[in-house]
């Protein structure tokens, strides 16, 4: 489904991802995990078009996605999140869910004046599909409330709740559960579970590392821009270069 | 009398300019500040095909078109730079226009200007057109209001917010960011068009002096004073303008001030929109009301 092939990047003299070869296989959940400045949301960017790569190919479902820009590749269906929260703190949750909804015709001008019912029953729709994941992530009493005032893990909440609009086949989550209490991330990883069920790829950064061992089939290993390791969670603690990355970044800490 | 009809009509006529400015800067947070040279691009057109004989309806379509073609070419390389130097771009692009005006003597006749600009046929030249030509402009002003007022209450309005409150999050969403933009200032465009036209019917005299950054503050000030992004802030603000710019007249100002006065109205404005923007940044009508906190 995802296949990256030697992706390069730099800023100056810094490699921010170097040479970095994966394929994401159809189903399940992947993790990526690895020391702080890495090069894991760089890889990110890269995949969804944010930042310009270097050198190397990626391609999703035959597609040749490197340097598209983000609309086209989120076109596709590769739909992420960012490291940051990023509500639209200005409108309501349910709108902040409503306008990220992919193929709306209302936003032709066209339609608006020619066609105005089917615009209707499209909003109509949206709506009713909105309010249907915000009762999911537990979210429907805060439909009305202006998303900038919501909690730091309600916006994380909300988040996906976007990007289920948006008819995901392959979701980029940064860090989902990076600041949020134990009962949000049980929530949120029910959900996960839930899309990982429907068939819907998920391939997040994280850096609880229990947590990534009950989710993810399979999990790379980032360090200093390389990816040095890729299989099973269980391996990955074993493994010595993975030892090292982040014995190293300890002893760095100490 | 007829002195209220003038400025009704003015008032109107800037009421069209503010609600187009106000769907770029409003709703896509788009800071143009050449938004004037769209008002002078219909005037010009206007005047120029009505002078050569063409309908005056027929030249106004032409301009509104003209106008929103300028804006077009004038989006494509503007939106390719960051914010900030789109502002600039278009700061820029109205100053050309404003020296193409006063130099390419052969179509605009330079400073000189384009006298005698007629009204459409059927409305009456002097004060005797005036009540007609004030409900032309309430019709045309009503149009775009309603115009506007569906596009911003759409999902295309929608996406103009979610571009302007992050455009990040619109293009990881499948926005396709410069389109919409792109067909938004098309749109403002053409509307600046339709007011510079039936301004210029109005007056019947225009020259490059009318379309300066003093015009460009102006009908900035229109909109943040009244309110961006929402549907009565910039009607609410032309009117608030231009009555006091009436009002003043009256101020008993010595005679041999009088040539001081004009280069100050610019200053007084720009004086005004800073103050606003400073203390009261959403202006006589708030898009959001922020209850609690
Ligand atoms: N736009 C940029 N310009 C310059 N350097 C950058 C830029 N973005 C990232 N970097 C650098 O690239 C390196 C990798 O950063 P990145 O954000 O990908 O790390 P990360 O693995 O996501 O780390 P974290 O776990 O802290 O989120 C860092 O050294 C960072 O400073
Ligand atoms: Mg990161």
């Amino acid at each position: 489904m995802l296949r990256v092939r030697n992706v390069t990047k730099s800023f100056g003299a810094l490699m921010a991802v170097h040479d970095v070869s994966f394929e994401l296989g159809d189903i399940g959940i992947t993790g990526m995990v690895g020391p702080n400045g890495s090069g894991k949301s760089t890889l990110f960017h890269i995949l969804t078009g944010f930042y310009r790569l270097d050198r190397g190919e990626i391609f999703f479902n035959r597609h040749a996605i490197a340097n598209r820009p983000p609309h086209q590749i989120s076109r596709l269906g590769v739909i992420r999140s960012f490291q940051q929260t990023r509500p639209l703190p200005f409108m309501s949750v349910r709108d902040n869910l409503i306008a990220v909804a992919p193929r709306q015709c209302g936003e032709s001008i066209w339609p608006l004046f020619f066609s105005p019912t089917r615009v209707r029953r499209q909003e109509r729709a949206l709506r009713e599909k909105a309010d249907g994941v915000l009762d999911l992530l537990k979210l429907a009493p805060l439909a009305d409330e202006l998303a900038g005032r919501l909690s730091y893990g309600q916006q994380k909440l909300m988040e996906l709740g976007r990007i289920l609009m948006a008819d995901p086949r392959l979701i980029l989550l940064d860090e989902p559960t990076a600041g949020i209490n134990p009962t949000m991330i049980r929530q949120l990883v029910a959900v996960l579970c839930r899309l990982c069920e429907e068939g819907i790829q998920i391939f997040l950064i994280e850096h609880n590392m229990p947590l990534v061992a009950q989710l993810c089939q399979h999990v790379f290993v980032m360090d200093s821009g390389e990816l040095i390791f890729s299989g099973t969670s269980g391996n990955a603690r074993r493994d010595p270069r993975v030892v090292e990355a982040y014995l190293g970044r300890e002893s760095h800490a100490a | 009398m007829d002195y209220i009809l003038h400025v009704l009509i003015l008032a109107l006529i800037y009421s069209i300019f503010a609600v187009s400015l106000n769907l770029e800067l409003g709703y896509a947070g788009l800071y143009n500040f050449g938004h004037v040279a769209f008002f002078g691009i219909g005037a010009y057109i206007s005047a120029l095909l009505s002078r050569a004989g063409m309908p005056v309806e027929g030249a106004m379509l032409c301009a509104m078109a003209g106008a929103g073609i300028a804006g077009g070419l004038l989006a494509v390389p503007a939106l390719r730079v960051t914010e900030d130097y789109f502002g600039i771009a278009t700061l820029v692009f109205a100053e050309m226009f404003r020296l193409v005006c006063l130099n390419e003597r052969w179509l605009t006749k330079g400073p000189m200007g384009l006298p005698g600009i007629p009204r459409p046929a059927w409305i009456a030249r002097g004060v005797d057109g005036l009540p007609v030509y004030l409900i032309l402009t309430a019709l045309a002003a009503a149009g775009v209001f309603l115009f506007v007022r569906r596009l911003t209450g759409s999902p295309f309005g929608r996406a103009l917010r979610v571009i302007r409150e992050d455009e990040h999050i619109a293009q990881a969403f499948g926005k396709n960011v410069l389109l919409l933009k792109i067909k938004t200032i098309v749109t403002g465009s053409a509307l600046a068009g339709l007011a510079g036209t039936l301004w210029a019917h109005y007056i019947s005299y225009i020259s490059p002096a009318d379309f300066t950054l003093t015009e460009t503050i102006l009908v900035v000030l229109c909109v943040v004073l009244g309110g961006r992004g929402t549907h009565w802030g910039p009607v609410l603000g032309a009117f608030a303008v231009i009555f006091f710019g009436e009002a003043v007249r009256f101020l008993p100002i010595p005679h041999e001030l009088h040539r001081y006065v004009a280069p100050l109205q610019g200053m007084v404005y720009g004086g005004i929109l800073v103050l606003i923007v400073l203390k009261m940044p959403s202006g006589m009508i708030a898009e959001h009301r922020r209850n609690g906190a």
